[in-house]
C-alpha cells in the first residue's frame, strides 16, 4: 500500500539500473499497482479456470470412476470410449441440427424485430420492452411454461387446443421422437428467450447508421425498401451480425437448460452438455470419460470459433472503418 | 445531435417500406403496427399463460374446454409455494437472492479492478496476461463444469454458498468488457487526480468509479440476471435440497411424481418477479449497457 502513496517520492529515485526505458522510476510502482488491481482476478482465473482445464486434460487420460485421484493411466482409452459411444457422437449431431436452425432463425427474427421497432414512431419503448421482456425469464421457467402449458401433449395444452379448432388430433410434442416434434418445442422456446436480447444489439447498430447514407442513396435513386435494406442497412450491420452469429453459436454449444428440463426422461435430443452431465455426474460418475468428452467439445468449439472468425473477418474488418 | 438536417427522416427506411412515402405513409404505418402488434401478442402469450395458470385451480387448467380466464381467481395460490413441503421454495428463493447479490458484487469488484489494471497501468507483461484472459473466452465455462465440480468438491465446497458463488466470479468476458470501457474513459480526469497526489488506487476509487456508475449499473444488471437465471452450475453444486437455487427448485417440480399445476406456475411466476423489477426500474441502463458493452467486433 505504501508504494502507492509514495509514488511521487519514488519518482526521482532511479534505484534500479535496468535497461534504458523512459519513466524508469515509475516501474516499481506501476508493477505493484498492476498486480494490486489484476492480482485477485488472475489468481481466481488460474484456480477456477486454468486449473480445471488442466485437470480435465489430466483426468481424461485416466480411468477415473467415483474418484478424482485416479492411479490407472489409460492413455487415449477414454477418448476412444467416447468416440465409440453412439450417444456422445449423436449428441454432436443433435447440436449440429440445433445450431443449423437456431442460429439463422434467431438472427433473422431479432433483426426483423429491430427493424420493426426502429421504424415505429409511437410506442417504440413499449414494443421494445415487450420483445425484450423474455430475457428476464430463465430457461427453466420457459421450459416449464412450454412443457406444461403450451406444448403439453394432452388436449388442454395451448398448441393442441389451437390445432384442435382445425380438427387436428392431439400431438404428443415431447413424448415421441418420431416425428421429431420436440424440435419445434425447443426451437420456439429458445427463440422466444433470446431474440429480444439480440434485437437490442441490432437496434443499437441500426441507430448508429448515419442517416446521410440513406439520404445519399435516395438521391442516387435507390428505392426505399429492399434496395436500401440490401445495399445500405445490411452491409452497415456487418460487424454486429458477425458478433451476433458468433455469440449464437457459442450459446448453442452450451445449450443445456431447456434440453435437460424439456426432455429429462427421454434418450433422444441430447446435446453434448447434457450427455456429458449424465456421463460424468450420472450413475457411473465417470470423470475420465466425461473429461475426455469435455476436452473434445472444447477443441471443437475453439476450431469452429476460429473458423467462423476467419470466415466472417471477426475483429478485423470493422476496425479499419 | 450535431446534425443540421431536419429530424423527420430519423428512422431509416427499410424492408417493406412503400415506395411513395407520403401517400403510402398511412397504409405503411398501419401495416407496420399490425405486424409489430401480432409479434408482440405472440411474445406475450407465455406470460399470459403463466399468470392465468398460477391464479387458477387445477381443474380450470386441465379442463376439457379451453378457458381464457380462470372461472375464479385464486389469490390464495400466491402463498402456496411457500407452504408446500415437498420443495423448500422459500429457502431456494433466499439462496438465489444471496447468491445473486454476492455474485454481482464480487464480479463487479474483481473484474472491474482487473479490467482497469489491464487497460491503464503500464506493465511489461500486460499484453501476455491480457491474451491469457482472452483465451478463457474461447473455452465456454459450461464445458469445464466437470473438472470445476471435481475441483470444488475436493475443496469441500459442494452445497455451500462459496461453491455457488466464488468459481463464477472470474469471468474473462466481464473483465474484457471493463477493459474496453476503461480504454475509452477520458484519461484527463485521472491525470488531474494523479497530479493532485492520488495514486492509481486513489484515482480509481475517487475519480474513475464515481464517473462510471452508469456502466457499472449496466454490468451489474446483466450479471445479476445471468446469476439469477443460471441453472447448470447450481444444479451440479446443489446436491442437497437446502442448497438449491430457485431454478433448481423449479426444475425439480417438473420431475416430481405428482403434478400440481397451479403451484408450479405460481412458483415460476414468483421466481421471475425479482427480474421483472430489475427490468422495470433499470431497463434504461440495461438496454444502454447491452448496446454499449460494445459488441462491435
Amino acid at each position: 500500500m505504501s508504494t502507492t502513496t509514495t509514488r511521487d517520492l519514488a519518482r526521482p529515485a532511479p534505484a534500479k539500473a535496468s535497461k534504458a526505458k523512459p519513466r524508469r522510476g515509475l516501474r516499481g510502482s506501476s508493477t505493484f499497482n498492476f498486480w494490486l488491481f489484476t492480482g485477485p482476478f488472475l489468481v481466481g482465473l488460474v484456480i477456477f479456470v486454468y486449473v480445471p482445464i488442466g485437470w480435465s486434460i489430466w483426468l481424461s487420460f485416466f480411468e477415473a470412476r467415483f474418484t478424482v485421484t485416479p492411479d490407472k493411466f489409460v492413455g487415449f482409452e477414454n477418448y476412444r470410449f467416447m468416440l465409440d459411444d453412439n450417444d456422445f457422437v449423436g449428441s454432436l449431431g443433435t447440436f449440429t441440427v440445433f445450431a443449423a436452425f437456431i442460429v439463422p432463425t434467431t438472427w433473422a427474427l431479432s433483426l426483423g424485430l429491430a427493424l420493426l421497432v426502429n421504424r415505429l414512431r409511437f410506442m417504440r419503448a413499449f414494443f421494445r420492452s415487450v420483445f425484450f421482456l423474455p430475457t428476464a425469464c430463465s430457461y427453466v421457467a420457459a421450459s416449464l411454461i412450454w412443457k406444461m402449458s403450451i406444448f403439453n401433449g394432452v388436449r388442454f395444452g395451448l398448441a393442441n387446443t389451437v390445432i384442435g379448432w382445425f380438427g387436428v388430433d392431439n400431438i404428443a410434442w415431447l413424448a415421441n421422437p418420431d416425428p421429431p416434434w420436440y424440435w419445434l418445442v425447443i426451437l420456439t422456446a429458445r427463440l422466444w428467450l433470446q431474440s429480444g436480447f439480440f434485437m437490442i444489439l441490432f437496434l443499437a447498430a441500426l441507430q448508429n447508421i448515419p442517416s446521410e447514407l440513406y439520404e445519399a442513396a435516395a438521391i442516387d435513386g435507390a428505392k426505399p425498401g429492399w434496395q436500401t435494406f440490401w445495399y445500405i442497412t445490411l452491409p452497415q450491420l456487418r460487424a454486429t451480425s458477425t458478433a451476433v452469429v458468433l455469440l449464437l453459436l457459442v450459446a448453442a454449444y452450451q445449450a443445456f437448460d431447456e434440453f435437460f428440463n424439456l426432455l429429462s426422461k427421454t434418450t433422444w435430443g441430447r446435446p453434448p452438455l447434457v450427455e456429458l452431465y449424465y456421463t460424468a455426474l450420472g450413475q457411473n460418475q465417470d470423470y475420465g470419460a466425461g473429461s475426455a468428452g469435455a476436452v473434445m467439445l472444447t477443441l471443437l468449439i475453439v476450431i469452429v470459433t476460429l473458423f467462423q472468425g476467419k470466415l466472417m473477418g471477426f475483429g478485423r474488418g470493422d476496425e479499419s472503418k | 445531435m450535431t446534425t443540421t438536417a431536419p429530424e423527420v427522416r430519423k428512422t431509416p427506411p427499410s424492408a417493406g417500406e412503400p415506395a411513395r412515402r407520403r401517400r403510402g405513409a398511412v397504409m405503411g404505418s398501419t401495416g407496420l403496427y399490425i405486424a409489430t402488434g401480432v409479434a408482440a401478442f405472440l411474445f406475450l402469450i407465455p406470460f399470459y399463460l403463466l399468470v392465468r395458470n398460477s391464479l387458477s385451480t387445477d381443474p380450470d387448467i386441465t379442463g376439457e374446454n379451453w378457458k381464457f380466464f380462470p372461472t375464479d381467481i385464486q389469490w390464495d395460490n400466491i402463498t402456496e409455494p411457500f407452504r408446500d413441503t415437498t420443495v423448500d421454495f422459500g429457502q431456494s428463493m433466499v439462496n438465489s437472492l444471496i447468491v445473486g447479490v454476492l455474485h454481482t458484487i464480487g464480479t463487479l469488484l474483481v473484474c472491474s479492478l482487473a479490467g482497469y489494471g489491464l487497460a491503464r497501468i503500464p506493465y511489461r507483461h500486460a499484453n501476455k496476461i491480457f491474451y491469457a484472459v482472452l483465451f478463457t473466452l474461447m473455452v465456454p465455462a459450461a464445458v469445464t463444469f466437470v473438472p470445476s465440480f471435481v475441483l470444488v468438491s475436493s475443496l469441500g465446497w459442494v452445497d455451500s454458498y462459496r461453491g455457488l458463488i466464488i468459481p463464477g466470479l472470474f469471468s474473462g468476458f466481464t473483465c474484457f468488457l471493463f477493459r474496453q470501457y476503461f480504454l475509452g474513459f477520458p484519461k484527463e480526469l485521472e491525470e488531474a487526480a494523479r497530479v493532485d497526489g492520488l495514486g492509481y488506487w486513489g484515482a480509481y476509487w475517487r475519480v474513475v468509479v464515481p464517473n462510471s456508475l452508469n456502466f457499472f449499473a449496466a454490468i451489474a444488471t446483466i450479471t445479476f440476471i445471468n446469476g439469477w437465471n443460471s441453472f447448470l452450475w447450481p444444479l451440479v453444486i446443489g446436491q442437497d435440497p437446502s442448497a438449491w437455487t430457485v431454478q433448481v427448485a423449479l426444475s425439480s417440480y417438473m420431475t416430481n411424481q405428482t403434478v400440481n399445476y397451479h403451484l408450479i406456475f405460481m412458483a415460476t411466476a414468483i421466481s421471475i418477479l425479482p427480474l421483472l423489477f430489475v427490468f422495470l426500474f433499470l431497463q434504461r441502463w440495461l438496454v444502454q449497457g447491452i448496446a454499449q458493452t460494445g459488441i462491435k467486433g
